[in-house]
């Protein structure tokens, strides 16, 4: 059963929703990540560049949950970086339309790139272009575009936006 | 970091050996954008079908060069400097757009579009007082022009009179590695910017680099997309600037059946891809190659990693920067299920790729690693001390072959 909640009862479920997504990826709980994803979902990172252009391709593109998950096992196992960590910082949700239970909401955030020696880099600001699910009480991201104000990346980018 | 021209000296002649002076210098990276870049080089600048009108232009750099690349009214491609005549301001502020001349925002300045200065403002001075000169002459002013050259949907440009036909300067073997791939109209699928902390040639030799791929890729090697023992080999131009590296899929691995069974038996316990649908690619150019990767000498690398194409540029940014452009890319008339399927590889490349990741990264360890080691050398020698085309990819032989090229351009 799909449900819709007036919005003014949505946003603080919607930031909640972020505060949880962001404190997973800041404490390198990446297996709690694809956990905030429903089935189907969409998670692409762009730039602002190629949103407005059309393009399609995403610096990570992933369409299923499997590939979400796939991707943190890579991180885990194969994949070679150095280490560090992030800080979201995330602003509030603004809720740009509902319909069919699906919600649609715009969030500025900030990220700062902790790395091993100290240094801390802005790395990234941008927005994420969300299609919420409300099922069963629970809000869960049907798509995820993270939308990069930049167009550049500084070295890599490992860890989820 | 600048040595004195003493320190700067090759450790014999050896394609072999290479000093990290080399990745440090400044006064040699000075000297590599001017005998290189803006020497007798075809740099790629563009796509074709970035500047496919007239008046369609593209802002990008040669060396550190910024360059306005444009298709003029008669639909040549011009290239100039992106540096107005007058105070050296740059002309073009956009990334692209269309235009049917430029005019520098300074002091009003324009261009035609292949360079030529056509207007000073306020040229007569203003009632009579002030002006330019009588003498003045708009034909001897302008930005350095360069000439341009198009193979298979490539724009390339030089800035000097003595760089040999494009086709030449690339030569048949490698140029039939370019059409092998680029065999119709392109559409462009995104353009991200890479920031390397490291020397541009840390990077090219990196891209030239097949030994590597299998062991620093766990990806990789897991999921069998390459590996040492597969079919392929390295396909060096006679000047050992340019090269084509290819993998060939074994018959029994070219279904993509064989490809998911083998994909979710990793070789790595546990580590399986829950979704493997990344790695579903059909053989597009029929002939088995399921990795291709291709450089020209200096800047440009054009890659097909299955169905995830693209055209990455090498930008220079001092002794220890550079970035990497990468234009990702599929054909006009893929449908919906092969740009999916590109959609879906480019996750192997990039900023973010499984593989790429950490090609973004290991140059950066080498330049740190390195910092002291200014009259050390590193050893260059898997597959001898040549740089011939060779039928495996345990080898280094387009590494030397960039040094060849290299030493002869600067003169080492």
């Amino acid at each position: 059963m799909v449900t819709t909640a007036p919005a003014s009862l949505l946003q603080p479920r919607l930031a909640q929703l972020n505060a949880d997504y962001a404190r997973a990826l800041d404490d390198d709980r990446l297996e709690d990540w694809p956990g905030f994803f429903g089935d189907p979902c969409l998670y692409v990172i762009t730039t602002a560049d190629n949103h407005r252009q059309g393009h399609a391709a995403g610096v990570i593109y992933a369409d299923s949950p499997g590939m979400l998950h796939d991707r943190v096992a890579a991180l885990r196992e194969a994949n070679v970086y150095e280490r560090h960590t992030y800080r979201h910082l995330v602003g509030l949700p603004a809720i740009v339309g509902e319909s069919d239970g699906l919600v649609r909401a715009e969030t500025p955030f900030l990220v700062v790139r902790i790395m091993r020696d100290g240094r801390m880099d802005l790395f990234a600001t941008g927005r994420y272009l969300d299609v919420v699910v409300d099922t069963h009480g629970a809000l869960r991201l049907r798509e995820r575009r993270v939308v990069c104000d930049g167009n550049r990346f500084d070295t890599l980018l490992a860890i989820p936006l | 970091m600048a040595l004195p021209d003493s320190a700067r000296r090759w450790p014999g002649a050896t394609l072999a050996r290479v000093p990290y002076w080399v990745y440090q210098d400044a006064e040699n990276y000075r000297d590599e954008l001017r005998r290189i870049f803006e020497g007798p080089a075809w740099s790629f600048v563009c796509l074709e079908s970035d500047v496919a009108r007239p008046g369609a232009f593209r802002t990008t750099f040669v060396g550190e060069m910024p360059v306005i690349v444009v298709r003029g009214e008669d639909g040549a491609i011009n290239a100039f400097e992106n540096r107005c005549a007058h105070r050296g301001a740059l002309i073009a502020l956009d990334d692209a757009g269309t235009a049917k001349h430029f005019q520098c925002v300074y002091h009003a300045w324009t261009y035609d579009l292949r360079g030529a200065l056509t207007g000073i403002a306020f040229e007569k001075g203003s009632h009579g007082r002030g002006g330019m000169p009588a003498g003045f002459c708009k034909a001897d002013h302008g930005p350095r022009t360069l000439r341009t050259a198009n193979v298979h949907g490539l724009v390339f440009a030089t800035l000097s009179g003595e760089t040999p036909p494009l086709e030449a300067y690339i030569g048949p073997e490698i140029l039939g590695r370019i059409a092998r791939v680029l065999r119709k109209p392109v559409r462009v699928l995104g353009r991200f910017v890479q920031a390397l902390p490291n020397n541009w040639k840390l990077y090219v030799e990196n891209v030239k680099d097949t030994y590597h791929a299998s062991l620093l890729h766990a990806f990789f090697g897991t999921f069998r997309i390459t590996r040492l023992t597969q079919g392929g080999g390295v396909l060096v131009s006679a000047d050992g600037g340019h090269h084509a590296s290819t993998t060939i899929n074994r018959p029994e691995d070219r279904t993509s059946t064989a490809y998911r069974e083998q994909g979710i038996r990793s070789e790595r316990e546990g580590y399986r891809l829950l979704d493997p649908s990344l790695l579903d690619g059909v053989d597009e150019f029929g002939d088995g190659i399921q990795l291709q990767i291709l450089t020209v000498f200096p800047n440009f690398v054009l890659q097909q990693i299955q169905n995830c194409l693209a055209v990455r540029q090498v930008v220079p940014r001092g002794p220890d920067a550079m970035e990497l452009h990468w234009t990702y890319f599929g054909f006009e008339d893929d449908d919906p299920a092969m740009e999916r399927r590109r959609l879906k590889q480019a996750n192997l490349v990039g900023p973010a790729g499984y593989v790429s990741m950490e090609d973004g990264c290991v140059g950066g360890f080498v330049q740190r690693g390195a910092a002291a080691a200014g009259d050390q050398v590193s050893v260059v020698n898997m597959g001898g001390d040549g740089a011939e085309s060779q039928e495996t990819r345990a080898t280094e032989a387009s590494v030397r072959g960039f040094w060849k090229a290299y030493r002869r351009y600067m003169g080492y």
